[in-house]
């Protein structure tokens, strides 16, 4: 089903930012305040009063969905902590950001679990990476790293293993720079440092009960344990890290009573990087590949996302030039592209999950193979295309996509760039499409398989801030590209893909449904790069600069990615008169929030339906992770 | 009717099954020729079925804008002046732009006055941190480092080979035009000139300064503007820009070229070697 267009479902929806931010201030005047600093906006909220203010925002004024909850230390630059929030209304339009300080020493700030459950991970990541306190959250446990971590890695005065420098460029690189290994100046084992109070046996310790203690499933090993011998029908099941169909390192501990799953857990962080301080060590620049590592199915989406941030608060300044129309519709295409082919993969690994094993995915694979062919042609690379600029790209499209021969026995192809994307947008893509239903849509053991499986509820998805596909199948008919558009989008003609019944088949229908919107939209495109022939992808003429200054201020650049909303929330402080690294540099995973309701979704169904519920959120672990 | 779907289903596996062998049937031999058109027919837009390229017998060959780790140009040993000669002046541009911090230079100094010469003393990338984005040959503002399509570095011994220097880094800049002839004829474009930045402004200065009695401005044949070719005709024809513009790279007859493939073969057929033992 398709619903045309999002209509504000009652009067209060309709209240514009503005009036709903003075609407909080009128309820609380002691409370909210305008957040003044350069280029900030939204509002401070006092601690203490979060969780009233938080309410109020939700059931007063609509704002349902809270998208992103991060923290950021201001460490010699105000000297607190704080925590952001970005609330938005699931019937569309902007966001009402509110946020909460606290010192630095013994940071506390009310959890906002009990009004968004979305929440949740995104407050134990700031307690585990920041060391913020959050009294009233069900769980409080570190996620990214493990239990008996020394500090808080985000911290601005915490320094990692191999730590050089503050911030990029490193200095000693050149004039002089004789090459080293991190590895030889900081040999291993000094690298890492312990809490002094850390048994470090007790890491080695194979107690179960230790183990699971860690965990907040609340698994009573002990009871399970007792019972005598094979008698007994519960049981814990670990699922991963190595295990095929966490696609990836990932590992869900999951208690089942017979066959039937009593609770699960989800346990991350085996592939964690802390891709967030690298991004703040790095220029913004320097962040635009690193982002191609998070989701590596669709890197072009990450790119624009990134870009589109620094792109917002480079707007702040006065030497900024926006993108030309020629390179907005580049990058839509180059997104839309790789929607294509996150959902191919995703419906395809999801076939694998439930037992279609490889034909089905196989057969997509010839697909997103050639496209990307194509972004090899065009970017440089297949899957790290790295391919945005801050008000441009990488470079305009080829007129061929040819390589030379090299060596012998080379391979060689030349074709038309513009001739292959008619083909593949009017042809090869919708064909596999057709193939993809025909195959699949009806077959009766998938129908069975799917069909009221891993169900999760309209209120639930919402609540538990799921995103994408997971959220469209339940019903809520949210997509960023239409809630709060950017680029060219609004002058695009498509439909939002939406299913009501909220399980395994839904998510599937809506993956189709979106290929097929996808092709929609690329065949509106490809007029539009005809038309704008030999216009320059920078609006100067010339390409950006490799070192841009960025003005101060916040900004929180969103889009719809292939695994849902994919945020970036992006700080520049510091210095004087624009900061050339990002002060603050956080990543909105959907990867990762859409997980919160996985130990919701899979209690009550069989361990072998797990395996699907978690192939239909389609998580990536370099996302999740981060 | 129960199973009708799984039916359909296994029809089309059958197609995908019988394609392939129809698409063998209908391009015949041609499966096995090197000709342009050919991997187009069986990989591009009109194949119904699928090819298996017999890697590492035969391989893929790149796109032009394909990245791996990067390599610095020299100037060719046949250069009139300015033979075996790098293009990188040490500006330390590369070195900052790197998102991983790969990249060492060493400034070179003249030995005589002590001030910094346009050249540098030694280069060292990390390939094992190179993250192969391109950026040092997106930014460098001399065109002295691009990047290498050469993807089959993998060695027994990371800390000995992993670390290239400049000798390891360095190649022809005729290289870099048989393997990107479109790119690098873009760049000449904006340069202005096939030969290094440097080099056209001292041929400029030297011939302003034979020319100082006269008053009148000469046109500047070393930097003049790009002959009309279209990169596809550059590319295609080398020999048609070549009459356009002299004494240029272009200019060298396909002995030559085959004569440089047949070194980079053997230079890497020593490093497997190398890498193997
Ligand atoms: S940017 Fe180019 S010229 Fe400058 S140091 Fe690097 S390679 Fe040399
Ligand atoms: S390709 Fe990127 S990572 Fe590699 S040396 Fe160049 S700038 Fe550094």
């Amino acid at each position: 089903m398709v619903s045309p267009a999002i209509a504000p479902d009652d009067v209060v929806n309709a209240v514009s930012i503005e009036d709903s931010i003075a609407y909080l201030k009128s309820k609380h005047p002691d409370a909210v305040t305008d957040d003044e600093r350069e280029g900030y906006s939204g509002v401070v909220v006092q601690a203490s009063k979060l969780l009233e203010v938080a309410r109020a925002i939700r059931d007063d004024l609509g704002f349902d969905y809270l998208s992103s909850a991060t923290a950021v230390d201001y460490l010699g630059a105000g000297d607190h902590m704080e925590m952001v929030y970005h609330a938005y209304r699931t019937s569309g339009g902007g966001a009402l950001v509110f946020k909460a300080q606290t010192e630095r020493e013994n940071p506390e700030i009310p959890s906002l679990v009990p009004v968004w459950r979305g929440a949740d991970f995104q407050e134990r990541e700031a307690w585990d990476l920041y060391g913020i306190k959050f009294p009233g959250h069900p769980n409080l446990r570190r996620i990214l790293m493990w239990e008996g971590f020394h500090g808080h890695p985000m911290r601005k005065d915490w320094r990692e293993a191999y730590y050089e420098e503050e911030q990029k460029p490193f200095d000693n690189r050149w004039p002089g720079g004789h090459v080293h290994r991190s590895e030889e100046k900081n040999v291993f084992g000094k690298n890492v440092t312990y809490p002094s109070d850390i048994d470090l046996n007790r890491l080695m310790d194979t107690s179960e009960s230790e183990v699971y203690a860690s965990l907040g499933l609340g698994v009573d090993v002990e009871r399970i344990l007792d019972k005598d011998g094979f008698e007994t029908n519960e049981l814990v099941v670990n699922m991963g890290p190595h295990h095929p169909s966490t696609h990836g390192v990932f590992r869900m501990v999951l208690t089942v009573d017979g066959e039937t799953v009593t609770s699960l857990e989800p346990v991350m962080g085996y592939l964690h990087r802390n891709h967030e301080k690298i991004g703040e060590r790095n220029t913004y620049l320097h962040n635009i590949p690193f982002t191609d590592r998070l989701d590596y199915i669709s890197s072009m989406g990450n790119n624009h996302g990134y870009v589109l941030a620094v792109e917002q608060l480079m707007s702040l300044g006065r030497k900024y030039n926006p993108p030309t129309y020629r390179c907005e519709a580049i990058r839509v295409m180059m997104v839309e592209l790789s929607r294509i082919v996150n959902h191919l993969w995703a419906i395809g690994f999801w076939l694998n999950d439930i037992g279609a094993f490889f034909t089905p995915v196989l057969y997509f694979i010839q697909e997103r193979e050639r496209i990307l062919d194509f972004f090899e042609a065009v970017a440089g690379s297949r899957m790290m295309c790295n391919y945005m600029r801050f008000g441009g790209l990488f470079g305009d499209l080829p007129e061929r996509i040819k390589s030379v021969s090299n060596l012998t026995n080379d391979r060689i192809r030349d074709y038309n760039t513009m001739q292959f994307l008619t083909e593949m947008v009017n042809e090869r893509i919708p064909r596999t499409i057709d193939e993809l239903e025909q195959l699949l849509t009806q077959n009766e053991i998938l129908l069975e398989r799917s069909i009221g499986v891993g169900v999760l509820s309209a209120d639930d998805a919402i609540n538990y801030s799921a995103a994408g596909p997971l959220l469209r199948g339940s019903g809520v008919a949210y997509d960023v590209r239409r809630a709060d558009p950017y680029s060219i989008y609004p002058e695009l003609d498509f439909d939002i893909a939406v299913e009501q019944d909220g399980d395994m088949y839904a998510r599937y229908r809506v993956r189709v449904t979106e290929l097929r919107e996808s092709v929609r939209i690329l065949k509106q495109i490809l007029p539009r790069l005809e038309a704008t022939e030999g216009e320059s992808i920078w609006a100067d003429g010339k390409p950006g600069a490799y070192a841009p200054r960025v003005p101060f201020g916040e900004a929180y650049g969103r889009v719809e990615n292939g695994k849902g909303e994919l945020g970036y929330y992006v700080v520049s402080a510091g210095g004087r008169g624009g900061s050339s690294n990002p002060w603050r540099y956080h990543v909105r995973a959907p990867s990762f929030i859409n997980l919160t309701p996985m130990g919701l979704m899979s209690t009550g169904y069989k361990v072998a339906d797990i395996v699907g519920i978690l192939g239909s959120i389609d998580i990536v672990l370099g996302e999740t992770d981060r | 009717m129960y199973g009708t779907g799984l039916a359909k289903g296994l029809m089309l596996t059958l197609r995908h099954f019988v394609d392939s062998f129809v698409d063998d049937l209908r391009y015949g031999l041609r499966k096995y020729s090197h000709a342009t058109d050919n991997f187009g027919l069986r990989q591009g837009t009109a194949a119904k079925g699928v090819i298996t390229v017999q890697y590492p017998d035969e391989k893929v060959a790149v796109p032009e804008r394909f990245r791996f780790v990067p390599f610095l140009i020299v100037e060719d040993e046949d250069h009139p002046t300015r033979s075996g000669k790098d293009w990188c002046t040490s500006c330390g541009i590369c070195a900052k732009v790197c998102p991983p911090q790969c990249i060492w230079i060493v400034r070179g100094n003249d030995p005589d006055t002590g001030r910094p010469v346009p050249e540098p003393e030694a280069f060292f990338i990390d390939i094992d941190i190179c993250m192969n984005c391109g950026y040092c040959a997106e930014y460098c503002p001399f065109d002295a480092i691009k990047m290498d399509h050469d993807y089959e570095l993998a060695s027994y011994d990371r800390t000995s080979h992993h670390i290239h220097d400049k000798e390891k880094l360095s190649k022809p800049a005729s290289y870099w035009r048989d393997i990107a002839p479109t790119r690098a004829y873009e760049e000449m474009l904006v340069r202005g000139t096939w030969e290094h930045k440097d080099a056209a402004k001292e041929a400029r200065r030297g011939a302003a300064s034979a020319r100082a009695g006269s008053r009148t401005q000469q046109p500047q044949a070393e930097v003049q503007p790009a002959p009309v070719v279209t990169a596809e005709t550059a590319a295609a024809a080398p020999a048609a820009s070549a009459t356009a513009e002299g004494a240029t790279p272009w200019s060298e007859d396909d002995a030559k070229r085959e004569e440089r493939r047949r070194k980079a073969l053997e230079r890497k057929a020593k490093r497997a070697a190398r890498s193997g033992g």
